[in-house]
């Protein structure tokens, strides 16, 4: 059995840290630390001294991590992000997934590489799961607009609740447009005629 | 095959020497070439480099030494740039808290707006602090490989300070210089704008030196692609410099400086208030909080006096600072190789300019405050004759 890595997730972002904590936990590795926060965040890797560091692409304090590339008395191991001439497929997921990952010298390369493949697919499950909040959370406010236009025209026009639909359908299709966007005019024009 | 050369994506980072970029693009001059570009907004150096290496970008706003460091291997995957337009020559200032402004001033001989007279007061500041037992002074910058990095330790060491030694230099990303420099994490910083304003308006900083009083020349930021695309894209790279060389004269005809910063004030673009951007494109800076104002003519050039032509001994410069400073070993080949980064020659391919006027500029290329004229025909002489170094 080989020594168990220690890992420092450096995600501003606490679901999907937490996302992949969980999965570096359940693939093995039981020392995971994050840190959300990133002011002396070289001070605080330093203290933690971890094998490898993992860094989501948003995070402007990627480039704080490079100055751990430069040879100065601060330093304690070289360290080297995961790409070499050989690894531009890695490196392609990694950065298409929006993660970076670092390693302290001297590790196995095949032991990064799993680490690094379960952080590409759990971020993007990650990003998956945003975009699908993002589509039901629009939904929703679409439901909402129509929902008020309709009422609008019920009392503007005397109109049953399914005859304002029909005429909100009626009118994105004879305009090529969503049914939210004609209730989106009505709701702004019902408002500029208050 | 033409159609789709003509789809680019180019990185950047929101600082106002990337105005030639983004004019370029939202001014239409790219489009006028056929071009259909797409500007992407990055929060860090090291993003911009990684997505111009592997290819998710076609170009990059890019801070020269990264250019260089990238084509020579240095800290990172070696992948051949070639930078055949400059961004910006200077517009870098170094700003201290109001602690140090007032720590220097008290022990300065002579006016500290003269670099050498602060360097050297610096020095006493820190002796003074070592006698108390006192931390280390703490500088922010931008990068490793940046040129906030090498302008703050030129300065330093000119007046006795050793960068390695006697104080501590952190990287910071420039959004955080201004949080960092108010809760005192760092004691001053060098940084391109708007960050100094920001700092100063704030009353939390004062911008001691503007970096074009160290170095009247200093290339800053580049137009970076990577040398195969370059080879395979001739014909699409002519355009993109040429919408480059209109966008450059648009930016420095200062008839056009309220659109100009209208533009580059965006929030997709540099976001922050167009007056802010108009003192670095005007070099006027407010440098106090007490309202004290400086002006250069030269605080930020934007293509006049031929700033926009790559020039080679640029480049030999920055690597000349990554050897004097442990970054890189010295070679014949690791010179050749950091001055072929900068290519006046395609520059020269697209934009047929009449000789830009050079009288007044230094004669060396860089007219650096301190030391000998630079030779980049003998760098080991060169950054011998320097007391203070790590190679």
């Amino acid at each position: 059995m080989q020594p168990s890595l220690k890992i420092v997730i450096v995600d501003e972002n606490p679901i999907r840290a937490a996302i992949l904590e969980d999965g570096l936990r359940e693939a093995g590795h039981v020392h995971v630390m994050r840190l959300a926060e990133t002011s002396h965040l070289l001070a605080r890797i330093y203290a933690l001294d971890p094998d490898v560091i993992l860094i989501d692409l948003e995070n402007p304090s990627r480039d704080v991590l490079e100055q751990m590339f430069q040879v100065s008395r601060a330093v304690k191991r070289p360290i080297a992000m995961f790409v070499d001439q050989s690894d531009k497929a890695s490196i392609e997921a990694a950065v298409d997934a929006g993660v970076s990952a670092y390693i302290v010298g001297g590790l196995q390369k095949e032991r990064i590489k799993n680490i690094l493949d379960l952080c590409i697919s759990r971020f993007n499950s990650f990003a998956r799961l945003r975009d699908e909040l993002e589509r039901a959370r629009t939904a929703l406010e679409e439901r909402k607009v129509i929902v008020r236009a309709k009422g609008i025209l019920m009392t503007a026009k005397n109109l049953t609740e399914e005859a304002a639909y029909a005429l909100l359908r009626r009118t994105a299709m004879n305009e090529s447009k969503k049914i939210a966007e004609v209730a989106q005019s009505v709701v702004t024009a019902a408002e500029l005629l208050k | 095959m033409i159609a789709s050369e003509a789809k680019l994506r180019i990185g950047f980072i929101p600082l106002a020497d990337a105005a030639a970029l983004i004019v370029a693009v939202d001014k239409g001059f790219t489009a006028a070439e056929g071009l259909d570009v797409e500007l992407v907004s990055e929060v860090s150096w090291s993003n911009v480099r990684d997505k111009l290496n592997i290819g998710l970008f076609d170009a990059a706003h890019l801070l020269a030494p990264i250019a260089i460091a990238s084509s020579l291997g240095l800290g990172h995957v070696k992948v051949p740039i070639v930078a055949p337009f400059g961004l910006g020559v200077n517009g870098n200032a170094i700003t201290v808290s109001p602690a140090l402004y007032a720590a220097i001033a008290a022990v300065a001989e002579g006016n500290i707006i003269d670099p050498l007279v602060s360097a050297r007061a610096l020095a006493r500041v820190i002796a003074k602090r070592n006698a108390r037992g006192e931390e280390p002074l703490t500088f922010g910058m931008t990068f490793p490989f940046s040129t906030h990095n090498y302008h703050l330790r030129f300065w330093m060491a000119a007046g006795g300070v050793d960068p390695d030694e006697d104080v501590r230099l952190v990287v910071l990303p420039p959004p955080y210089m201004v949080e960092s420099l108010a809760n005192g994490q760092v004691d001053g910083f060098c940084v391109g704008a708007p960050w100094n304003s920001v700092a100063v308006d704030l009353g939390i900083g004062f911008i001691l030196h503007f970096v074009c009083e160290i170095l009247p020349r200093a290339a800053e930021k580049v137009l970076a692609v990577r040398s195969r695309w370059a080879d395979e894209h001739p014909q699409t790279l002519l355009r993109l410099v040429r919408a480059h060389g209109r966008a450059a004269a648009f930016v420095e005809d200062t008839t056009n400086r309220e659109e100009v910063t209208a533009m580059l004030a965006a929030p997709n673009r540099i976001g922050v208030a167009a007056e802010v951007i108009r003192r670095t494109l005007d070099g006027r800076m407010k440098v106090a909080p007490d309202g004290t104002m400086r002006a250069s003519d030269r605080y930020l050039l934007i293509g006049r006096t031929g700033a926009a032509r790559p020039d080679p001994v640029q480049a030999a410069w920055l690597y000349g600072q990554m050897v004097r400073w442990g970054q890189a070993p010295l070679s014949a080949e690791l010179l050749s190789a950091a001055k072929s980064v900068f290519r006046p020659d395609l520059y020269d391919a697209a934009i047929a300019d009449t000789a830009p006027d050079l009288e007044g500029e230094p004669a060396d290329g860089i007219g650096a405050f301190a030391g000998p004229a630079f030779d980049s025909s003998d760098l080991a002489a060169h950054i011998g004759s320097w007391k203070i170094r790590r190679a």
